[in-house]
């Protein structure tokens, strides 16, 4: 079997429309944003990691009622975790040195009795620990831009790189943007699963570039850029799909039968690896030769191909 | 060694067997460690989110901000080793007890039951010390000054309004314990009553201590309402009161209330304001009970130097009362009878022989030289950890189906021998795993999954490129190789980025997400070998027994 075996497609042509889409999906996801970020307080649902507060995953014998639960927990957020017989409590203020769970216990102690449920989980961050892992995470996220950056600067041509960096940081806005528009509860794993997202997407440009550098090599002169970038785009075509739906396949299993604690993670790579496909064929060369045209190389057009395939083969 | 189809394979089968060995040893060593003790031994080290346990993150504790960075490094460096020593006797498989920056310990104990314990256990500072008791008449004299600065601090009227309001009853009730108890002091308060004129001074609004503390014939202690006790607690605490404090003596509450009637009552004692001797000087604690009384005791015993300095105060101070202090509470004060060797016991009423001897085990291991608190605190029951064991599972063995089913429908033979490949690529990342001690966690079983969909991807970039040059008109054997070679650069490259991001996420991360760091970055080392070696060199089996121009089947 083999699919796209000879594509011909113009992606470069069509890529205003690309970025009309691009733009109005990350538009919407704005808009989202601003309004959580008004409605809520915070265009993020952050969960207690980065918030600081208490959570109790509790799990009752018998199906209880959610409203039950707010009512003899004044002041907490609860919320259906899976099936109906399990609850997430979440407190929003730990003090540090108190026992977070204890009240919570005691509470649904009196109303349901010992032995009708199961503290399955507890988690209680105070808000200084919250407030080092928030700027850790980002310190993350941005720390792996700039090593990636480099790398990619000194094995391809800075315009390479840009352009990677570019198509990813689409790639990483749009997941933000889901998890924003969803209210995914944001915790340690999102972040992991978001940089997972930028390393991901950034592995698929890089085998577009890869071919784009060695078609630069092959064809010199004879073919204008934008034809060189959409050849390239053709030929890898088959891998970037094949990948796409090898790594989706996996994600789908997990995503459905790997439980509730990490189908947030599972949610968030499921639509970062559509979106960064979707990327590297439309975003990522067309940035490229934006990019080209914008600033050309300032050598003639034979050198430069010259220079990028020197580039390539010195590392 | 690489260049022949046997020395090929013979590296294959090393490194499998080098699995195969991290496996029995990781899997050995858990055995020899759990003993006779049932306990399911996994080949590769489970985080807390999988088998459950306890996740602590401790700092010293400075809420008044007084203490220097310095001073903060070495206590916690101090508390670091007592905590060792504390867990270690408590018994814990497996604790991971670590400094973290310079002030920050963090806690690991998986498996744990009972997170309750254990947290008092590690954050008990177990101060014991030795104080006389003594300075009653002192303190006494100082009350009437201590008064009046209450009122001026905190107004006469409010104060005591509210007082009055919110502790009716227990006054009531108190009045009438007292007139129970305390013949001497009813006489006068009735006088007061009958006379019904209270002088300014001995107004209880007047004198908001003097009115809480109650006189039960003992010359350096007083009684307090268990109601009354934070409002007690609460004029201490002034500092224009401390001030006022007679030089060398201080205050202590007893650690365990005393019943009078209906009435629950705390003990305050006034004590010297330093110890003659403290726990340093401990040398054994034992729990039992007590075979007359049947109390649960911590029986102790003190060194040699500690044995003497106790001889020469209690010869000192026979017929005087000494105070064992157990983290600035009175546990008991008996009254020095004789002289006292270095035995000793600290009286628990009817607790739990079980909280007797946790407090015995922490005593031995010394005290923290500052209360610790917690920062962060993450518990998983083990129930929760077996089902992600499972869902994981589950979810593992249907992607893998999937992404074989994929594999071979898409690539034939050479799609088998990519499956073959991936079968390696699982096996040694399980392996790596276990060999690097790495400890595997719910992301962590997400970033496996996520790496076997990944981990095709070097055999279909290299796939791809055989067929394009196949599709040009190469030999099947010409095609294979350059195919091969092609590939790699773009391999290299992405393979590199997505390292990139994984060890600055083990660098960034902490727990869990650390766990998906590393599962992800030993996939990405181990797709890379076993895409470009493994299954090359099954290519290179599968070429061997054709011609060169026979097709093949991808």
């Amino acid at each position: 079997m083999r699919l796209f075996a000879n594509a011909n497609y113009d992606f470069i042509g069509k890529r205003r429309t690309a970025y009309a889409i691009a733009g109005a999906l990350l538009g919407l996801f704005f808009v989202a944003a601003i309004v959580f970020q008004v409605s809520r307080g915070s265009w993020l649902n952050y969960g207690v990691d980065f918030t600081g507060g208490t959570l109790v995953q509790v799990r009752f014998e018998q199906p209880a009622s959610a409203n039950d639960l707010r009512a003899i927990l004044p002041g907490t957020e609860i919320t259906r975790f899976g099936g109906e017989n399990e609850y997430l409590i979440r407190a929003p203020v730990y003090e540090e040195g108190t026992d977070a769970s204890a009240p919570v216990v005691a509470a649904l102690q009196e109303r349901y009795g010992e032995g009708a449920f199961q503290v399955v989980r507890t988690e209680a961050v105070g808000a200084k620990i919250g407030g080092e892992l928030q700027q850790r995470a980002l310190m993350a996220i941005l720390v792996s831009f700039v090593f990636v950056l480099i790398y990619l600067a000194l094995r391809f041509e800075w315009r390479f790189g840009v352009a990677a960096v570019v198509a990813t940081a689409h790639d990483v806005l749009f997941s933000l943007g889901m998890i924003s528009a969803l209210q995914l509860e944001v915790s340690l794993p999102t972040v992991a699963a978001v940089l997972t997202v930028l390393g991901y997407s950034l592995n698929d440009k890089i085998v577009v570039f890869d071919r784009a550098r060695e078609n630069l090599k092959r064809t010199g002169r004879r073919e204008d850029f934008a034809g060189v970038l959409n050849r390239s785009i053709n030929e890898t075509l088959p891998r970037t799909i094949l990948t796409s739906v090898t790594t989706a396949a996996a994600l789908l299993a997990l995503f459905l039968f790997g439980g509730e604690i990490i189908r947030g993670f599972s949610t968030i790579m499921l639509v970062g690896v559509v979106v960064g496909t979707f990327s590297s064929i439309f975003i990522a060369s067309p940035v490229l030769l934006e990019i080209e045209k914008r600033w050309p190389s300032t050598a003639k057009k034979g050198s430069r191909t010259s220079r990028t395939a020197r580039a390539g083969a010195a590392v | 060694m690489f260049g022949t189809l046997k020395g090929r394979f013979l590296v294959i089968f090393l490194i499998l067997a080098a699995c195969g060995w991290a496996f029995f040893d990781n899997y050995r060593e858990c055995r020899t460690q759990a003993g006779d003790e049932p306990r399911t031994c996994s080949p590769i080290k489970l985080g807390l989110d999988l088998q459950g346990g306890m996740h602590l993150a401790l700092e010293v504790a400075d809420p008044e901000g007084t203490l220097t960075q310095e001073a903060k490094v070495d206590a916690t460096d101090r508390a670091l080793k007592i905590i060792r020593t504390r867990i270690d006797e408590f018994g814990v498989a497996e604790p991971l007890i670590q400094k973290v920056g310079d002030t920050r310990i963090i806690v690991e104990l998986p498996g744990i039951r009972e997170e309750g314990r254990a947290k008092e256990i590690i954050q008990r500072t177990a101060f014991l010390e030795w104080r006389l008791v003594k300075g009653g008449p002192e303190f006494r004299a100082a009350l009437p000054r201590m008064d009046r600065a209450i009122v001026d601090v905190l107004g006469p009227q409010g104060e005591a309004g509210e007082a009055q309001a919110d502790t009716a009853p227990a006054q009531a009730q108190r009045e009438t314990v007292e007139q129970l108890l305390f013949q001497q002091r009813r006489d006068t308060a009735a006088a007061a009553d009958t006379a019904a004129e209270e002088t300014v001074e001995t107004a209880p609004s007047r004198r908001p201590l003097t009115a809480l503390l109650l006189d039960d014939g003992q010359p350096h202690s007083f009684l307090v309402a268990d109601a009354d006790v934070p409002k007690v607690v609460r004029y201490l605490d002034i500092p224009e009161v401390q001030r006022l404090m007679p030089r060398g003596i201080a205050t202590l509450w007893a650690a365990e209330p005393e019943s009078r009637g209906a009435q629950l009552y705390r003990r305050l004692y006034v004590v010297e304001n330093r110890a003659f001797i403290t726990g340093e000087r401990l040398q054994d604690a034992t729990a039992t009970r007590d075979p007359q009384t049947f109390e649960t005791i911590v029986a102790f015993e003190l060194d040699r130097t500690g044995g003497r300095q106790f001889e020469r105060v209690t010869a000192a101070n026979i017929g005087e009362q000494i105070a064992i202090i157990l983290d600035n509470q009175v546990h008991s004060a008996p009254v020095v009878q004789s002289r006292i060797g270095s035995r000793g016991q600290i009286t628990m009423g009817n607790a739990p022989l079980q909280e007797a001897q946790d407090l015995a085990l922490v005593l031995r291991a010394g005290a923290l030289p500052a209360p610790l608190e917690i920062l962060e605190e993450r518990t998983v029951g083990p129930s929760l950890g077996a089902d992600s064991i499972q869902q994981g599972e589950v979810a593992g063995i249907i992607g893998v189906l999937l992404v074989i089913a994929i594999m071979v429908v898409y690539y034939k033979f050479a799609g088998f021998l990519a499956v073959l490949a991936l079968v390696f690529y699982t096996i040694l990342v399980l392996g790596g795993l276990a060999g690097l001690d790495a400890t595997l966690t719910a992301p962590g079983i997400a970033g496996l999954i996520l790496s076997i969909g990944m981990a095709v991807d070097a055999n279909v970039l290299i796939f791809e490129r055989i067929r394009e040059e196949l599709a040009a008109g190469r030999s099947p054997r010409a095609a294979v190789d350059t195919g091969f070679q092609q590939a790699m650069s773009a391999i290299v490259d992405s393979n590199l980025t997505t390292l990139i991001t994984g060890l600055i996420l083990f660098q960034v991360g902490t727990g869990p997400v650390r766990g998906f760091a590393v599962t992800l970055s030993i996939g990405i080392v181990a797709s890379f070998v076993s895409a470009v070696f493994v299954t090359r060199t099954l290519f290179l089996l599968y070429l061997q027994r054709r011609r060169a121009t026979q097709p093949i089947s991808i």
